[in-house]
């Protein structure tokens, strides 16, 4: 009994990490920190929507988290004139599928599928790789088409290895850490704070209704709470004749 | 007021009607929380369908748009998110009702003679009930949709001769495309809705023909008082309405939880595969079935292939959902209720539980040798449990029934 509740409350892990042999870093999500998702949104629209779409997503939507329209029409307005209109990019998927092999997802809900976690994890985990046709490679995402765009403040990683037998006694090489080779405008710490921003924001792009629905999710639960010691009494009331 | 009424009563039987399914259809006084799941099943179709009313609003049954219009109805519908949580919340927690249900049935013996067509009807309930979340799940159309889709239509491919025929003939294509989605769409939201209401009436007018049955499996129709009304039983309004009522609130403070705090059941209601668009061309490296599914599919897993063909996975498949047709005449025990069965039928009982769950585990993980033997070994503990059940009832130390309802 106590194997099977532990397999139970095990599941839920095993199914994320399914593919995943890569151990992954927490994500700083916070979806009431104002200020982390400003700056992430800033990041977002500034690196990342050059050749990532977020096609489900509203420029004026980013008003929830404090920015006038007018800020946002200023600051964040760079592929679109109408902060009612969605975020789209101008590449061209063909294009995009000659460049990198792959055309870049969409970002709607990428933390969604992926998990906030592998996409903080990911964005730490570009290191060079020569034999790439962009020269990077990753360590959750082996072979993965983007090259490291944020690479001018994180600086470069390189990888370090290490030897380890598989159970056939067979030696091979795996990747053991990364280590910075050439420094970038940022240090590591600083870097690691604006990608936790950017995938704060992305997380709360996945899900902008998310911190309504729990705020909303309180009040039912209070309201069932109380209707449930009325109805409580009532069917005392009624059942006190029966035995 | 009395008059209108009187006007109608004579056009329409509503007083009758009334008191034959409410003020008097007399219900046993000691249903335990094992009876609510009746009425909470009848609570979530009123909620699936009405959030699903909502949802066909803005919901495009369209290959190119379907994914977008989901997305569109999260974002920018007002409380679309709320309506789209409740309708996949509401699909997990119909099954989770629906076997709470039917395993009260299964410990009290509820399907046993007089009951059989309720049961029977209920068990036609069952499988359009999983036909109903099969389309329904392929309307999101993301991957998960897509290639659950794509795997349950091909087992129809393994039916010898028809097979690939049947198949294309259920997508109307040679693979899962726009064609199906737009005939799931047409089943999910009217033709099986249909068929399922229908098959709800029948089961409560079979159910209120010849009345309920309780804990202790005693008929409480052969006692009654000089006024015709039997000794155990009281109205079931006002008397189980306001229980239910009660039943109510706690299964729907259960309810909002998930759809407030949890929608997506760590990945279980809402698989995170499914926020990635269908894609034709990119399979999956995992792909499995919602939960309510996985214990047929792990049964469908552990049959190794004959002669090349899955068809007798496919079938055994098919046969462990059927099976549940012959409950009320596989078991031969003199007494109904699992309070006064003997040891034989509790452990049967217990083992059969252990491999339905088991089952739904292994169903959810990848198939490696050593599941696929332990999905072996509990599919035929899942047979067994029915296929013997004539032997193991019949010569069980039952216990003496009493006259009357018990506490």
């Amino acid at each position: 009994m106590k194997k099977l509740l532990f397999l139970l409350l095990a599941l839920p892990t095993a199914v994320w990490a399914a593919g995943a042999s890569v151990p992954l870093d927490r994500a700083p999500v916070n979806p009431h920190n104002q200020e982390s998702l400003q700056r992430g949104a800033s990041v977002f629209v500034n690196y990342c929507l050059n050749c990532h779409a977020a096609s489900y997503m509203r420029y004026n939507r980013m008003q929830d988290f404090g920015l006038s329209e007018a800020l946002i029409k200023e600051n964040l307005l760079f592929a679109s004139d109408k902060p009612g209109e969605t975020m789209q990019v101008a590449m061209r998927g063909k294009d995009a599928k000659e460049w990198f092999g792959v055309p870049p997802p969409d970002l709607s809900v990428i933390t969604r599928s992926r998990g906030a976690d592998w996409v903080y994890t990911y964005l730490r985990g570009f290191y060079r790789d020569n034999s790439r046709p962009m020269g990077w490679n990753n360590k959750v995402f082996d072979n993965v088409g983007m090259p490291h765009v944020l690479h001018d403040l994180q600086g470069q990683m390189v990888p370090v290895y290490r030897v380890e037998k598989s159970a056939d006694g067979v030696e091979h090489k795996v990747l053991d850490r990364l280590e910075l080779a050439r420094p970038g405008s940022m240090t590591l710490a600083e870097y690691d704070a604006l990608v936790g921003d950017l995938v704060n924001y992305l997380a709360w792009m996945g899900e902008p209704a998310k911190s309504q629905r729990m705020h909303i999710g309180v009040a039912v639960l209070l309201f069932l709470g109380l209707f449930y010691v009325v109805a409580f009494y009532l069917k005392k009331e009624y059942w006190k004749d029966v035995h | 007021m009395e008059k209108l009424l009187n006007w109608v009563d004579e056009r329409f039987p509503l007083t009758a009607s009334y008191k034959a399914h409410l003020s008097e259809y007399f219900a046993p006084k000691n249903f335990n929380f094992w009876y609510f799941f009746g009425s909470l099943a009848l609570l979530v179709l009123v909620i699936q369908i009405v959030s699903g009313i909502f949802l066909t609003m803005h919901y495009k049954p369209d290959a190119a748009l379907a994914f977008a219009s989901v997305e569109y109805i999260m974002r920018d519908v007002d409380y679309g998110w709320l309506v789209r949580y409740i309708h996949s919340t509401g699909a997990s927690m119909f099954f989770v009702v629906v076997y709470l249900h039917m395993f009260r049935a299964m410990i009290y013996g509820s399907y046993r003679q007089p009951r059989e067509l309720i049961w029977i009807f209920g068990v036609i309930i069952y499988l359009v009930l999983m036909a109903e979340a099969f389309m329904g799940y392929l309307l999101p159309w993301g991957q998960m949709s897509y290639w659950g889709a794509q795997v349950i239509i091909n087992l129809f491919a393994a039916v010898p001769f028809i097979g690939e025929d049947l198949s294309i003939w259920i997508r109307g294509d040679y693979v899962v495309g726009d064609a199906t989605l737009n005939r799931f769409f047409a089943l999910h939201v009217i033709a099986l809705p249909l068929v399922l209401l229908g098959l709800v009436a029948a089961h409560l007018v079979a159910l209120h023909e010849v009345g309920s049955n309780n804990p202790d499996g005693v008929e409480i129709k052969k006692l009654k008082d000089e006024q015709g009304k039997p000794l155990d039983g009281i109205p079931f309004h006002p008397y189980y309405t306001v229980k239910d009522i009660l039943g109510v609130v706690v299964f729907l403070m259960v309810f909002a939880a998930i759809v407030f705090f949890a929608p997506e059941m760590g990945g279980y209601f809402l698989e995170y595969n499914n926020f990635i668009p269908a894609d034709p061309l990119k399979t999956p490296e995992h792909i499995a079935p919602v939960w309510y599914f996985t214990p047929y599919y792990a049964i469908l897993r552990a049959v190794p292939p004959i002669l090349g063909s899955q068809f007798p996975g496919v079938a055994l498949m098919g046969v462990a959902v059927l099976i549940f047709f012959l409950l009320p005449w596989l078991d031969k025990s003199p007494v109904k209720s699992i309070r006064y069965r003997g040891p034989k039928f509790k452990i049967a009982l217990t083992l059969f539980v252990i491999a339905f769950i088991g089952l739904g585990i292994l169903g959810i993980l990848p198939a490696t040798e050593l599941y696929t033997w332990i999905s072996r070994v509990l599919s035929v503990v899942y047979f067994a449990f029915f296929l013997l059940m004539p032997w193991y009832t019949r010569n069980d130390s039952v216990k003496p029934v009493p006259e009357r309802v018990t506490k």
